[in-house]
């Protein structure tokens, strides 16, 4: 690979010489990486090979967390807990409640399994050869790269840098993913709201509107008589 | 990239998007306000409002702009793909009615759907950011999966559904890896700035390459070309008629025009590599329209095949890589369009005894019941197979005058083989009307007067645009040449 | 804050994890050690109130519960968007305030949708 005058290899450590102390964060820092991004890689392995569908999603859920881990490493805090809140809390809950509620045999689907997996092995093998190859002859364009891409803005928090441009710079993006939940939430109704007929609804205003004395009988009973 | 200043942008370069926006909410209150839901008003309420928005981009300037913190950007090219779009979006809508009516898919969701998707398509066509171009796709996408599973009793569309939502996925996750390489190279989305970063020399680092090559895999996953075409078929065969006839004319236009802004921007200086890519595309695209359609018994599944053809050759005009090309894709684009609207309001009409039918041999003896629309599916037919002088030949004739003038020999060889093959299917179409005898009653005829009047424009179009050629050739070419600016 | 300060912020939290692991692990093996254990089939089978289990646990159910919980992730969502929006109101100015207003509004309208499409009624 013939790299131009005007691109360099990214740099990988930091272009000042760390102090002792410094290196020792550093490599704290490498280490929660390495212990986060693997259980990351290995729990997302079992998510496709756990027999247990149940199982399978326990560890999306650890996967989950991990990634959040990683975005924490990296400063990204907001979306750290974004992808706690809204996907280990949601989501996964939600895909938990599907498949332990669907009806579903599981042996049943993998029996297909031994006659695809030549093919999607080969199209996965491709794609992890092409990935290292691409990560080992990485080059990024400096001049662009230079002013835009930061670690994260130190000065302040991430979510306060998130806040900063989204709803400003960044409004038209904004709007749109606020009409894509739009169409998810008319689309979600329009395939599974079902009224079914001869069912008794609750009916909030009639409820409210029943007064004591339409309904309520105060009768005096004598001892012995009964009520009529 | 991030202005360190904000001064907010005017909204008047979004008003065509804020006003479809503001319209599809409006009718979504609208729609509920009543107990019983009014599909027909809101229908028109919906066609009307396309239309008027058509109006308002083709008022737009010819100039091209920028606007909204350089995410969006108008030009000529914009401004007549978003009108084909609508146009095309109002006509699919304008055919519905009858049909929902009849199949009980009298929703009012069905429309405004279709509206937000057309939302997603001009936002993909006015894009200059690739985060708009993901939203956009997936504001343009999110709507047509509930679409096809909208028959959600029946098994087939359910199935349509649920396999178009999950390649969909499958793509969007290759595009954001596309996008998110390009980005890591870059340091930027802006499709300016991506033009700059992104010379011949860049062409050679892998990671661009890939990453191009992941964004023109997403995009050709919307645009059914083969070989990610696979689940098309099976959609238009399982979506209810009305929708598919919306799929075939409208979302493809919509990534074709991406297809041809990004590899006209941002992959300007990369040619010899997205070549290629396009290349392949075409041709396997070509074949599988032309050979898999033979053994096809049912319309809506040989309408799909004939699609996936049709994009083949219009990728063809893009592998031309010149003005020539570009406009011979948007003219073919057009005429795909116009055909399409055709054979679909012919299958919309197809009903025997008040039921839908949708095989070929259901046609048969088309030719004595009902000899008009016969003749109409003839022209129709005839023009999608290139045969002159209908507008169906003269849109591939551009085509292979592009790339003749690119020097691609054996692609110009190879298209035109397979454009003999396919028209064994589609003149087979006709045989099936003329001397097949009718195993059951003769087809009901159609009561319609928006389908037949659909039928009548598509015919008139594809017959007289011999006699008025220069209108919709300027109108192209001008699209054209504001994308080599 | 620089990075690595950040990150001593999140010391507690690995503290934590390190010593509910560690427990949690030591529970486990404790009792396997240290507690009799003989298996047989009847001991570790399923119990469900004495009897035989009977059919499979897992049964087809209305499809309803996942329009609510849809329902909720898209509120989720909007919640999560106003976070930043919330921390930074004050240097955004008028325009990202009515932004996330319009936003707001776009999932109102659909909030009335639902409420009058009946979806959040329970039949």
């Amino acid at each position: 690979m013939v790299t131009a005058g005007k691109r360099n290899w990214l740099p990988i450590s930091k272009p000042t010489r760390p102090t002792g102390k410094e290196r020792q964060q550093t490599m704290i820092e490498s280490l929660f990486f390495y212990v986060l991004s693997g259980v990351l890689v290995l729990s997302a392995l079992m998510v496709i090979s756990a027999q247990n569908p149940v199982h399978a999603v326990l560890f999306l859920i650890l996967a989950f967390f991990n990634a959040a881990g990683l975005f924490v490493l990296l400063g990204a805090e907001f979306l750290a807990m974004i992808l706690v809140i809204v996907y280990v809390g949601a989501v996964a809950v939600l895909f938990l409640f599907v498949v332990m509620m669907l009806d579903i045999n599981f042996a049943e689907l993998r029996r297909g399994m031994g006659r695809y997996l030549p093919l999607s092995g080969l199209v996965g093998t491709v794609m992890l050869v092409e990935f290292f190859w691409i990560f080992s002859k990485w080059t990024s364009d400096t001049a662009a790269v230079a002013p835009h891409m930061r670690h994260a803005p130190l000065e302040v928090s991430n979510t306060h840098a998130l806040g900063q441009v989204l709803y400003t710079h960044y409004a038209y993006i904004f709007q749109l993913s606020g009409l894509i939940l739009l169409v998810a939430m008319i689309g979600a109704i329009t395939l599974t709201l079902r009224h079914r007929p001869n069912v008794r609804r609750q009916e909030v205003s009639r409820q409210v509107d029943r007064h004591p004395k339409d309904v309520l009988r105060v009768e005096k009973i004598n001892s012995g008589e009964g009520v009529s | 990239m991030i202005p360190p200043v904000f001064v907010a942008p005017s909204l008047a370069v979004a008003f065509p998007l804020i006003f479809l926006a503001g319209m599809s909410l409006m009718l979504l209150l609208l729609g509920v306000a009543r107990k019983t839901e009014d599909f027909k008003s809101v229908n028109n309420l919906a066609i009307f409002s396309l239309l008027a928005v058509a109006i308002v981009v083709a008022r737009f300037s010819d100039e091209r702009m920028e606007g909204l913190n350089g995410l969006f950007v108008s030009d000529p090219f914009a401004i007549l793909m978003q009108i084909m779009v609508l146009v095309g979006a109002a006509v699919a809508l304008s055919m519905t009615p009858r049909y929902v009516e009849r199949e009980r898919l009298m929703r009012i969701e069905y429309p405004i759907l279709v509206m937000l998707s057309t939302l997603g398509m001009m936002v993909m066509i006015t894009s200059n950011d690739l985060m708009t171009l993901y939203l956009g796709i997936e504001l343009q996408s999110l709507p047509l999966y509930v679409l096809a599973a909208m028959q959600r009793d029946t098994v087939k569309s359910t199935e349509a559904g649920l396999k178009y939502f999950i390649l969909g996925a499958l793509s969007s996750g290759m595009l954001l890896y596309g996008c998110s390489l390009l980005y890591g190279y870059a340091g930027t989305t802006n499709y300016t700035a991506l033009q700059l970063a992104l010379t011949a020399e860049a062409g050679m680092a892998p990671g661009v390459v890939v990453g191009m090559v992941l964004l023109m895999i997403g995009i050709a996953f919307k645009l059914a070309a083969a070989p990610f075409h696979m689940w098309v078929p099976d959609v238009y065969e399982g979506a209810p008629t009305s929708v598919t006839a919306f799929f075939a004319l409208v979302p493809k236009i919509a990534a074709l025009a991406l297809m041809i802004r990004l590899l006209s921007g941002p992959f300007e200086n990369m040619v010899d590599q997205w070549r290629q890519v396009i290349i392949i595309l075409s041709v396997l695209s070509m074949a599988v329209g032309a050979i898999a359609a033979i053994a096809q018994t049912n319309i809506k599944r040989l309408l799909a095949y004939s699609s996936i053809g049709h994009v083949g050759f219009a990728l063809l005009g893009l592998a031309a890589d010149n003005a020539e090309g570009a406009r011979a894709v948007i003219v073919y684009a057009m005429f795909y369009m116009v055909m399409t609207a055709g054979a679909f309001a012919i299958v919309l009409m197809m009903k025997r005894k008040d039921r839908m039918v949708e095989q070929i041999a259901d046609l048969a003896g088309l030719a004595r019941s009902q000899p008009l629309v016969a003749a109409a599916m003839t022209i129709i037919m005839f023009s999608m197979a290139g045969i002159p002088p209908l507008a169906g030949f003269f849109s591939k004739l551009f085509v292979f005058q592009a790339i003749i003038d690119a020097q691609l020999y054996a692609l110009a060889v190879f298209g035109v083989i397979a454009s003999v093959v396919s028209a064994y299917y589609y003149l087979r179409v006709i045989k099936v009307m003329y001397f097949d005898d009718p195993a059951d009653e003769a087809l009901d005829r159609s009561n319609d007067p928006a389908l037949t009047g659909v039928l009548t424009i598509s015919v008139a179009v594809l017959l007289f645009f011999i006699i008025l050629p220069t209108s919709v050739l300027t109108w192209a070419r001008e699209a054209a040449a504001a994308l080599a600016q | 804050m620089a990075p690595q300060e950040l990150l001593l912020n999140y010391l507690p939290i690995v503290v934590f994890l390190v010593i509910a692991t560690g427990l949690a692990c030591v529970m486990v093996l404790a009792s396997f050690i240290a507690a009799k254990q003989k298996p047989d089939a009847e001991k570790l089978s399923a119990y469900e109130c004495g009897f035989e289990p009977f059919g499979d646990a897992r049964s087809k159910f209305d499809v309803r519960f996942y329009l609510v919980s849809i329902l909720f992730i898209i509120f989720d969502l909007e919640i999560a968007f106003l976070f930043p929006w919330a921390v930074t109101l004050g240097s955004i100015g008028l325009y990202g305030f009515w932004s996330m207003m319009v936003f707001l509004g776009v999932l109102t309208i659909g909030f009335i949708y639902e409420w009058r499409k009946g979806a959040l009624d329970w039949e």
